[in-house]
């Protein structure tokens, strides 16, 4: 019995230990890797925008900037949507916010490649035929659209990379109005506020660590995310020049040309990958904080 | 004996769905007086409470049938201004119930919700609220920290500083200090004798000790019914029914 229990809490230790060594496996894999690259262009790497593996000169911006502003465009779309879904099922008689909820669920479950495709065919001529003019009709926005139109870019990536993350931020955010303790709802409604001003002053008041937890979530898939991204970015190595414009991502840049890459070039993207998985580990990390602090607090006002 | 009444519940009735919670219950409460509401776990004081604010419609299939006339208003007819009832009828509750927002906010909150003032006459309004509920002398140098950092008798008095600054007429006390130390909850008892000055209260208790400390009539609730109801002194003394006097002294409960 005793001889055992003695294997079942070794075999359980070791796959725990499993995680902790493969993380930093990776993180020493990635590192070792990119040594070349750092060493021959230092932190100017992170900030050189020429990527040119016929010379053997390779900068980090674009694909950096990129990312980040598709995360930012995917966040600024999916916060507000996943907020309000999320309190729509919350609040909404139970027939309806059933399968509703089920419903936003489900979008998890599309492979992302779907999504890549649904992009390129349905959503980038949809973009390309009806919000290009609409947007370009607007006095001097071709600055900030840029000169392109054919209905891919930065714009497009973010919309569909916030359909992606809308189900993981509208779960955590379901969760955290629903764990508001029902005595404080009384209250607030006992005060005399409206459902809205209950909502906004002391539901999302209370639960806005868990809401800041949500949505580093969803940042932190938007960050990584590569397939959808692929297809309708453009995946040019340049600066953003406007919403419309070609671009790309870390991901992107790495599934596009991992494969034929050799010497200094695939140095330098195991440095993009290092930039990538610490950027979202770093987000993972802050995820987990803020929900952990929701979770404490929770504890604390039983 | 000529009272104001302010609150008359008439042939209340309510469900839980299909279950009936409670039973033709009639119910006066005098004007600038303490009504206490006792009885055993379940038997629906809380649940009568919670009508006179319409609080319970909160929850769906919650269904309150009868009247309750507050000013010979019925409150119950769907024409009432349901966030104007809920001025006029402030609610306190089993626990403290802190907004997650500063102790200033949480008294300003409802001076901002129903009043349009200036800055300077809700800090005035504020400070006389904290004053009313025996709590100023204790945050008047933090009033910008959070109220969720206060003791639990504090965030109690807090919450009646936050009910009584929207100048409410009836205060409503659902079990008020049954989650507050001992000590904590005879400082919240002499301000409701302070608060019944200036509102009518209601008050359900499980605490007997404190229904005779306070209270000027109780009313004796038992499976969903109004067993008794009169003037304190006589209930725990001389009660009328013997399910009253097997309650009060002790014998179920």
């Amino acid at each position: 019995m005793q001889q055992t229990d003695r294997c079942f809490r070794f075999a359980c230790l070791a796959c725990a230990a499993l995680a902790g060594w493969l993380m930093l496996g990776v993180f020493v894999q990635l590192g070792a890797h990119s040594a070349a690259a750092w060493q021959r262009f230092g932190l100017g790497f992170l900030c050189s925008a020429e990527w040119d593996p016929a010379q053997g000169i390779f900068g980090a911006a674009p694909a950096i900037v990129g990312t980040l502003l598709t995360t930012l465009l995917a966040l600024l779309f999916a916060i507000p949507l996943s907020f309000v879904a999320a309190l729509f099922v919350t609040e909404a008689p139970d027939c309806l916010a059933r399968p509703l909820s089920q419903a936003i669920d489900l979008l998890a479950a599309i492979p992302s490649v779907i999504y890549g495709m649904w992009g390129l065919f349905v959503l980038a001529p949809i973009m390309q035929d009806h919000v290009q003019p609409l947007l370009a009709a607007i006095p001097g926005s071709t600055r900030l659209l840029g000169e392109d139109d054919n209905g891919f870019g930065f714009l497009t990536a973010g919309l569909i990379l916030s359909l992606m993350i809308l189900p993981y931020m509208s779960a955590v955010m379901r969760d955290v109005f629903r764990m508001t303790p029902p005595m404080l709802r009384e209250a607030a409604y006992g005060a005399g506020c409206t459902r809205w001003e209950a909502t906004k002053d002391v539901v999302m008041r209370y639960g806005i660590r868990g809401i800041l937890g949500g949505i580093f979530i969803g940042m932190g898939r938007a960050l990584g995310e590569t397939m959808a991204v692929l297809f309708v970015i453009g995946n040019m190595m340049q600066l953003p020049e406007g919403l419309f414009s070609g671009g790309t991502t870390i991901a992107a840049t790495l599934a596009n040309n991992f494969a034929e890459s050799q010497g200094l070039e695939q140095s330098a993207l195991f440095a993009l990958g290092l930039i990538l998985l610490l950027m979202s580990f770093g987000i993972q990390v802050a995820a987990q904080y803020y929900l952990h602090l929701t979770g404490a607090k929770r504890g604390e006002a039983r | 004996m000529n009272k104001n009444i302010k609150i008359a519940a008439r042939h209340l009735n309510f469900y839980y769905g299909e279950h009936q919670a409670l039973f033709d219950n009639n119910l006066d409460i005098p004007e600038h007086e303490i009504t206490a509401v006792i009885g055993p776990s379940g038997c629906g004081k809380s649940t009568h409470l919670r009508i006179y604010n319409r609080i319970f419609e909160l929850y769906r299939n919650h269904r309150a049938e009868g009247e309750v006339l507050l000013d010979g208003q019925n409150i119950l007819s769907p024409e009432v201004d349901l966030l104007q009832l809920r001025r006029r009828v402030g609610m306190i509750f089993q626990k403290p119930t802190p907004f997650p927002m500063s102790i200033f906010d949480n008294v300003a909150y409802p001076l901002r919700l129903h009043y349009k003032l200036s800055h300077s006459e809700i800090e005035d309004k504020v400070e006389e609220a904290l004053r009313g509920a025996c709590i100023w002398d204790e945050v008047k140098d933090k009033l910008r920290q959070s109220g969720m950092a206060l003791s639990g008798g504090q965030q109690q008095r807090l919450c009646i500083a936050r009910a009584i600054a929207a100048e409410p007429e009836v205060l409503l006390m659902d079990e008020p200090t049954s989650a507050i130390d001992p000590v904590a909850t005879l400082k919240i008892e002499e301000l409701v004798l302070e608060l019944k000055k200036r509102f009518t209260i209601v008050i359900v208790t499980h605490n007997m000790q404190q229904a005779s400390r306070i209270s000027d009539q109780t009313a004796f609730f038992y499976k969903g019914r109004i067993i008794e109801v009169g003037a304190t002194d006589q209930i725990f003394t001389n009660p009328r029914n013997k399910k009253t006097e097997e309650y009060i002294t002790g014998r179920f409960g």
